[in-house]
């Protein structure tokens, strides 16, 4: 088999998987079997496709085979279907199947983790195994996940469609939040050798695009895809060769993706022509400030704080968001006013085993030359993440103490 | 079509505190309930509170209900819908779905053959 069949297969699961799985679906009205076929499609592409060249629109080839097999199983198997739960489909309703798709795996009757998980095996295509890994799970594990949230939808008859336009914004909600997470988790991995899963920040972005495509008028869409473009620019700077971690204030910044950044630049101006802005319009907006920056001396740190206290209000004060916020007042006025800044954060609950409050303690301690406070800080770093780049970068910032 | 139950869960002591006024809001939401849901819904009761139920389990009686919670399933609806979508659109006209102590779970009914 030639590299260039695989690369070609590849190429058509990252761009066409979602399309032949949901239009699949429709016709098993089971997501498992839908699943199967779609997987079955993508394996014998490789055999076909090295023996009779790859097809001239391989997403509309491999759909044909995947439907094919959908419909030759549904005939063979009428009667044990019968007595199942089936995907409740509206043969009439007008949309794209890729979108009833990510409603569906993003219902809010679901819970946050198997929209995650479902998204990412459904839409995003990838493996068990893969979600499995990002997410902290063994495999049998999450495949148990994944076949209760698919058993829920058939039993509990969350419907195969697309919302109407007067819930459309409720029910976007979780789609924006569930790629979102899919993208942070990829671009930081929580555990693991690599610092970032390009396979699920590449997934994250796809789906962004195609939601994108799908619902251009959408600002909270826009607004999420220029988020994802300006972060996904700087992801080369963010590791040496070797896969050390680099910090923004020393990344190279010629190394950024200049065409992405414009990209994303230009669909934030667009999202933010329309109020009121999103989170995610507001955080892009941060990303896309850094992105401009010539240096990280020369950041608009005023700006930056500025952003996070909007973003403050719309999040409810979420600590996370709190101590984002505390750091960049340590930007802009010193390592003192950022250490008093972090302060009021330490009693707080939710950031009691989050690793970045004891890092930017440590920095700000280690910046003002108060070298025991700040070992302490980065040991009490190192215990709290399980991202190995993460590890080694602590590492070495305690060890040059 | 399916069947579908929606229990209300709620603080039995909130329910039993309402005022006479209180009370005929609350009864006619449920109501409006009954008029947007119409004949999909195919039956339904306010139950009496929690202290008067009598419990069996193996051969002894108790006084009282199985869970002893302070929230309790105060009454329910059955109803017959296309999907999930459906039924959560009615029940969101439910005032018990908006009072803070209370909510409504609905849950898919066992399609006997």
């Amino acid at each position: 088999m030639t590299a260039g069949i695989v690369a070609a297969v590849a190429e058509a699961h990252r761009r066409d998987w979602a399309q032949v799985l949901a239009t699949t679906a429709r016709v098993t009205r089971d997501l498992e079997l839908a699943e199967e076929c779609t997987q079955d499609a993508y394996a014998q592409a490789l055999v076909v496709w090295a023996r009779d060249g790859v097809p001239a629109r391989p997403g509309a080839w491999l759909t044909r085979v995947a439907r094919n097999r959908a419909l030759d199983e549904v005939r063979r198997e009428a009667a044990f279907r019968r007595r199942l739960p089936l995907l409740v489909t509206s043969p009439d309703s007008p949309g794209d199947d890729r979108l009833r798709l990510i409603f569906t795996c993003c219902h809010p009757a679901l819970s946050r983790e198997s929209q995650v998980a479902l998204t990412a095996r459904l839409v995003c295509g990838l493996s068990t195994y893969e979600v499995a890994r990002a997410f902290l799970l063994s495999e049998p594990t999450m495949a148990a996940r994944l076949t209760r949230a698919k058993k829920k939808i058939a039993t509990a008859r969350i419907p195969y469609r697309t919302p109407d336009p007067d819930e459309m914004e409720e029910r976007l909600d979780p789609v924006l939040e569930v790629v979102h997470l899919l993208f942070t988790t990829g671009h930081t991995a929580p555990t693991g050798p690599a610092l970032i899963r390009s396979d699920l920040t590449a997934g994250a972005i796809q789906l962004a695009r195609t939601l994108h495509l799908l619902m251009p008028r959408s600002a909270a869409v826009t607004a999420l895809l220029a988020l994802l473009l300006v972060t996904d620019a700087r992801s080369a700077a963010r590791v040496t060769p070797a896969g050390a971690l680099v910090l923004l204030p020393d990344q190279d910044r010629s190394r950024w993706d200049r065409a992405l950044i414009a990209e994303g630049t230009a669909l934030l101006t667009d999202a933010l022509r329309r109020r009121p802005p999103t989170r995610f319009a507001v955080e892009a907006a941060i990303a896309a400030v850094h992105a401009e920056a010539p240096s990280w001396e020369q950041t608009d740190w005023t700006e930056i704080v500025g952003l996070y206290g909007v973003l403050l209000r719309l999040t409810g004060d979420s600590p996370v968001v709190a101590l984002n916020r505390a750091v960049a007042i340590g930007f802009r006025d010193g390592p003192q006013a950022g250490l008093d800044a972090l302060l009021p954060l330490a009693a707080e609950p939710a950031l009691a085993t989050y690793a970045y409050l004891s890092a930017s303690r440590a920095d700000f301690l280690r910046r003002l030359g108060r070298r025991t406070e700040a070992a302490a800080a980065y040991d009490e770093a190192l215990t709290l993440t399980g991202n190995e780049v993460e590890h080694a970068f602590l590492t070495a910032r305690r060890n040059s103490l | 079509m399916a069947k579908y139950t929606l229990l209300i869960y709620g603080d039995a002591a909130q329910w039993e505190a309402l005022s006479d006024e209180e009370r005929r809001a609350k009864d006619a939401a449920h109501a409006e309930f009954r008029a947007a849901a119409g004949d999909r819904i195919i039956g339904g009761q306010e139950l009496e509170p929690a202290p008067n139920a009598t419990t069996l389990r193996g051969f002894v009686t108790s006084d009282g209900p199985f869970l002893e919670t302070k929230e309790a399933l105060g009454g329910f609806y059955s109803l017959e819908a296309a999907d999930l979508d459906e039924v959560l659109g009615l029940a969101k006209l439910l005032p018990e779905v908006h009072d803070g102590h209370s909510a409504v779970e609905i849950r898919p009914v066992v399609d006997h053959p």
